[in-house]
């Protein structure tokens, strides 16, 4: 039986265009990929995997030992570590200091941990404008969307479509030829920059012994919401510390080539602290917000942790056929594709969105990506055996269960098995006919069933055995 | 010392491509192997563990290990089922030391029927004929979990008559996905047309895999599009002769 899911789902497969441009622009990332981490270019790449994967695993383990070195760090040279343990948290304190300071506008870098915690909704809610300054973002923003992709935002979006936001939203001549639009948004940004009274970023990393943000942009806009207003924020969740500035290497080789094919991104901005005497740039404040909002719930979780690894390169969406199929929107959360599905039902428990951990075929695609190598597929069968655990306690799935305990009876009493057998193969000419009701009918929407043999394995086995024909 | 092999068919094959086992019967004969056939050989638990009852799962799976407990090698037409067996078992037992043991001895006598020809019996040239023109599918347990991509080639290179045309999604997904294809049949009918597109650009007749499950979706979806492109195991092509 179809399990029950998002109505956008079949909206997206039956969208043509949607389904093209899903399908051209993951498969463009793919093939950078692809050429980006190739032998001749990137010999040591699955040895910096494995690399980046006990970094990871070895600060996510000592966490609480490398998140009292930043906050040291941090004191050091003039910053503040803020920790916050939900969306409510980071709002009120944004709102406190922009209160306390004046502040009225904010401008912002692409950011996935403030999406996760609708940051710009909660401030516009106290009448605080946050811009988006990243180009699909900011289209974004303009259309009222949430992101698409982790790293492509707005992917969903052709030309057409943003040149009919800017349209709508610039009070401007509709202009389909990218580097225009992109002009366009950089008139409308300067002044906003210029203007804004706190930078908000995110992390891509967090370094722990020197206690700087680092963050990894093509665009330029982050480094510029960091350094031109008054105060910068940098808002990132604590698994995204490292240890000391000689890791990053590993993660920053990784990061651009399994996120876009590139070997490193345009711009990579090391942010610590304020600025000091005899700088010329950056801001008088410098805040670092370490977001919880879960995570030390995953934390505990032995079987599960490893979902911390992540470092939100978007790969694993790229090469999933599901998410190639069913996009951004079809999952419940700002995280999508696979790492979505795996994070989502942790951070909301898996009765959330039951469907989730299902919508997939265990390809294993993610995991053959993932720079941090996250066993995406095993993640994804625990999370089925919890709610399958979840259903069983409010007795929401008695029929499913029963037939799986029928099953499993008979997959241990031979002889039943094969009578079961022998008895379907016996209707066989009739199959046809019986199948035009119930989860089979679904399952012909889509194709057809082989026809059926008359005979089963273990009959052709008893008679090629007796009448010794070879 | 001929090889003794005990044939793990598997549902899919035992149910609905019964002369799949007797293909990969014969073949594995020519080569020299002495086969049979244990009897009381039902399920693996695949379905039950992808479905998330791990309790039914680990039934099944102790059925399995009781059937196959004294066979010197078991090889299977999948390499899904092969997966569950050697990679999966672990997972459901675990936190059962005892049974470890015995799931690590398993592990290293399942056998994903390929690479079992290459690999233990070391025959690439099985004396197959078959005039066609041929695309591989790489399924992806077997690809993914097993690591399996070159024996089949080889075996497929040493065909006489045959000419292998890759297409170029060959690693992706067919959409099968067991249940998934059940609980997201349009998402899973979406995933088998990009699929059988690029099978219809390598201009190829014939779709070979390694597993049936596979193939029974892919065929559905030529079948409904209409398209005079065939599937059949890489057992049944080095059947042919
Ligand atoms: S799970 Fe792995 S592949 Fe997916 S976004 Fe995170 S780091 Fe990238």
């Amino acid at each position: 039986m179809p399990i029950e899911q998002p109505a956008k789902i079949d909206q997206t497969l039956q969208d043509a265009n949607l389904q093209l441009a899903i399908y051209s622009a993951t498969g463009r990332l793919m093939a950078k990929r692809k050429d980006a981490i190739s032998p001749d270019v990137c010999p040591d790449y699955q040895d910096l995997r494995t690399q980046a994967n006990l970094v990871k695993k070895h600060t996510i383990e000592n966490l609480d030992y490398y998140l009292e070195i930043v906050e040291k760090a941090v004191a050091a040279r003039g910053g503040k570590v803020v920790y916050c343990r939900d969306a409510t948290e980071v709002a009120d304190f944004v709102l406190k200091l922009a209160k306390e300071r004046d502040a009225r506008l904010l401008v912002k870098s692409k950011s996935m941990t403030t999406e996760e915690i609708d940051l710009n909704e909660r401030l516009e809610h106290h009448h605080l404008e946050a811009v988006e300054t990243d180009l699909g973002e900011y289209i974004l923003q303009l259309a009222h969307h949430k992101p698409y992709h982790i790293v492509a935002p707005a992917l969903h979006l052709t030309r057409y479509d943003v040149a009919d936001i800017f349209a709508e939203h610039l009070s401007a001549e509709r202009e389909t030829i990218p580097e225009k639009q992109t002009l366009m948004a950089r008139v409308a940004l300067r002044e906003k920059f210029l203007a804004a009274d706190i930078g908000i970023t995110g992390a891509n990393f967090v370094v722990a012994d020197s206690g700087a943000v680092v963050v990894v942009e093509n665009e330029g806009n982050a480094r510029l919401t960091s350094s031109a207003p008054p105060i910068h924020i940098a808002i990132a969740g604590i698994e995204k510390l490292i240890p000391r500035a000689q890791d990053l290497a590993v993660f920053l080789r990784l990061l651009a080539r399994s996120a876009t094919g590139q070997p490193m991104t345009v711009y990579t901005s090391f942010l610590s602290g304020p600025r000091r005497g005899g700088e010329t740039d950056g801001p008088d404040e410098f805040y670092l917000v370490l977001l919880d909002n879960g995570r030390s719930k995953l934390l505990a979780d032995k079987g599960k942790r490893e979902s911390l690894y992540c470092i939100r390169c978007g790969a694993c969406l790229n090469h999933c056929p599901v998410y190639r199929k069913i996009g951004g929107h079809s999952y419940p959360w700002v995280y999508s594709g696979p790492i979505g599905a795996i994070l989502s039902p942790q951070f909301m428990g898996v009765t959330h969105d039951p469907w989730l951990p299902f919508a997939s075929t265990l390809c294993g695609a993610c995991a053959e990506v993932c720079p941090v190598k996250i066993e995406i597929p095993r993640i994804l069968l625990e999370l089925r055996g919890e709610v399958v655990a979840a259903k069983t306690r409010e007795k929401s799935n008695r029929w499913e269960r029963l037939a799986f305990r029928l099953y499993a009876w008979a997959a241990r009493h031979p002889s039943v098995w094969s009578a079961m057998g022998l008895a379907a193969s016996a209707v066989a000419p009739d199959v046809p006919a019986m199948l035009n009701r119930g989860p089979i009918a679904d399952w012909l929407s889509q194709r057809d069933l082989p026809p059926l043999p008359p005979k089963t394995f273990r009959q052709l086995w008893r008679e090629r055995e007796g009448t010794g024909v070879r | 010392m001929a090889p003794r092999v005990s044939l793990f068919v598997t549902c899919v094959v035992d149910q609905l491509f019964p002369k799949v086992g007797i293909a990969m019967a014969d073949v594995l004969e020519r080569a020299g192997c002495i086969v049979d056939f244990p009897e009381g050989q039902t399920c693996c638990g695949q379905p039950a563990f992808n479905s998330g009852y791990r309790d039914e799962a680990r039934g099944m799976a102790l059925h399995f290990l009781d059937v196959f407990r004294d066979c010197e090698y078991i090889v299977s037409p999948s390499g899904s089922c092969t997966a569950m067996a050697s990679h999966h078992y672990a997972e459901l037992f675990h936190k059962d030391p005892a049974r470890m043991d015995e799931v690590r001895r398993m592990a290293s006598k399942v056998w994903e029927f390929s690479r079992f020809l290459t690999d233990v019996v070391g025959v690439e040239d099985v004396g197959a004929r078959f005039e066609h023109r041929v695309t591989y599918h790489d399924s992806c347990h077997a690809l993914r979990e097993l690591g399996i991509k070159t024996p089949p080639r080889k075996l497929l290179a040493r065909v006489d008559g045959l000419t292998l045309a890759e297409h170029d999604a060959t690693e992706e997904c067919c959409g099968f996905g067991g249940t998934f294809s059940v609980k997201f049949p349009t998402v899973s009918g979406g995933m088998v047309r990009t699929k059988i597109d690029s099978i219809a650009r390598s201009g190829a007749d014939t779709v070979v895999s390694i597993d049936s499950s596979c193939l029974m979706q892919i065929q559905g979806a030529l079948s409904r599009a209409g398209l005079p492109i065939r599937t059949m195991h890489l057992a049944e092509v080095l059947a042919s002769r």
